[in-house]
């Protein structure tokens, strides 16, 4: 288990090859406990890679690491999945269940009370929607659909591959507003896009990364 | 593990219902095979005919195939996989309860194709009646191998074409012991060996499944 000093995710020259293709060559970094992370750079440069080894769902080929005190060589990648939040870009959920029922089914799985599921999708703003199947909603919806399945979850470390992608200004602010109080409940938050944040309340740590590496880190 | 079981078998069927890909897509399809088989035998034929088993069990075979890619494809859409991932499902859980749901969907589909027999081929009713409980066991195991196999096959590029060349070898023992029931219990002769080879098969498609789902799902 970690304490609260440590590190919630340490990689050191982490590297990620997937049929053949090195997807990350070399990562080392340490991500403290309750802070936000932004990882920005061009297309391919590895910011999903990353986002993805730390949320259990690619191995580590070589290198050593470990993300909520769970060795990413060693240790048991289901629980730490378990343990993490992840919303990637593609959109997340069973098209033909409606909202309630992907949230139930999710709720149902970690073994979470399901009066909370009004309330996190109260807070994305999509109660008017909670019925409506998830094919229909707009992908700015179906964002927002993730971030409630993320509200439920409550995950220690939250890994968010583009989520500004599909949102209006609206959505952003909100975003940023939600981010906010994430990180306030002492959570850490890894989101990968491909510009700084806009907000300037955020503060966000900068973490630019090409060709599988980090090449800049800005506080 | 059985509680994840019936929460995936749950959501499974609950997707196909909203879908109605099995009322609308595989039934029309299996009906229509099965059509085109008593064409293919004559009027004068297909009521006389040894091959009403074996007909049968073809047209439930490319049924199977498709149900198959279809359950598996649910779970394959971008994004959805890396998501329920970082649910951590009991893999033997969620194998059971895919197994489940395709079986069911499998019985109600095998009863109405036993009815299309029974009118197109002109196959003996009580013949029928008798072979039911064979066919169903068949079905169940059908679907404990093919959502081994569906597993095994949904990671790569061309799942939809390499599944039937997978699983055909492990199919043919149950189908051919399905094809025998069925016609002894049309024509008379011993059902009890056929039986003991579709229920043995069962259970062993169930414990491999049990044990090798998860690796199945991390390769």
């Amino acid at each position: 288990m970690t304490n609260d000093a440590s590190p919630v995710v340490a990689l050191h020259e982490a590297v990620v090859i997937v049929g053949g293709f090195p997807l990350l060559s070399g990562v080392t970094l340490n991500v403290e406990r309750g802070s936000l992370n932004v990882v920005t750079g061009a297309n391919g440069a590895g910011k999903t890679s990353l986002l993805r080894l730390a949320a259990g769902l690619d191995a580590l080929t070589s290198g050593s690491g470990s993300v909520v005190g769970v060795d990413l060589a060693s240790g048991d990648r289901r629980l730490l999945r378990r343990r993490v939040g992840w919303l990637g870009h593609e959109g997340s959920f069973y098209d033909d269940l409606s909202v309630r029922e992907n949230l139930t089914f999710a709720a149902k799985a970690l073994a979470r009370p399901l009066d909370e599921i009004g309330d996190a999708v109260a807070r994305v703003g999509l109660s008017s929607r909670i019925d409506t199947t998830t094919r229909k909603l707009s992908a700015g919806q179906r964002r927002r659909l993730g971030l409630a399945w993320l509200l439920l979850r409550r995950p220690e470390i939250w890994l968010l591959d583009e989520p500004y992608a599909s949102l209006d200004d609206e959505g952003r602010t909100f975003f940023d507003a939600l981010l906010g109080d994430v990180v306030a409940s002492g959570a850490t938050v890894l989101v990968s896009a491909h510009d700084p944040l806009r907000s300037d309340a955020l503060r966000p740590r900068n973490i630019v990364m090409a060709g599988g590496r980090v090449v800049g880190d800005v506080s | 593990m059985i509680r994840t079981a019936w929460l995936v078998a749950a959501k499974d069927l609950r997707i196909e219902m909203r879908s109605r890909v099995l009322l609308w897509q595989v039934v029309p399809f299996g009906v229509i095979a099965l059509l085109l088989c008593g064409l293919a035998l004559g009027p004068a034929h297909a009521g006389n005919s040894s091959a009403g088993p074996g007909l049968y069990y073809l047209v439930i075979l490319l049924v199977t195939l498709l149900m198959i890619n279809r359950s598996q494809g649910v779970e394959r859409r971008p994004g959805t996989r890396s998501s329920i991932a970082t649910l951590g499902l009991d893999p033997a859980g969620l194998f059971l309860g895919k197994s489940l749901a395709l079986a069911i969907e499998l019985w109600v589909t095998g009863l109405v194709l036993l009815a299309g027999a029974v009118l197109v081929l002109h196959t003996a009713l009580h013949g029928a009646i008798v072979a039911l409980p064979s066919i169903l066991v068949t079905l169940a195991a059908l679907s404990a191998a093919g959502t081994l196999y569906g597993a095994l096959t949904a990671g790569g590029e061309a799942s939809a074409t390499l599944l039937p060349v997978l699983a055909l070898p492990a199919f043919a023992p149950l189908l051919i012991a399905g094809e025998r029931s069925f016609h002894n219990a049309l024509h008379g002769g011993a059902l009890l060996g056929w039986w003991v080879i579709v229920v043995v098969a069962l259970v062993a498609y169930v414990a491999m499944g049990i044990l090798l789902y998860g690796v199945l799902e991390e390769t």
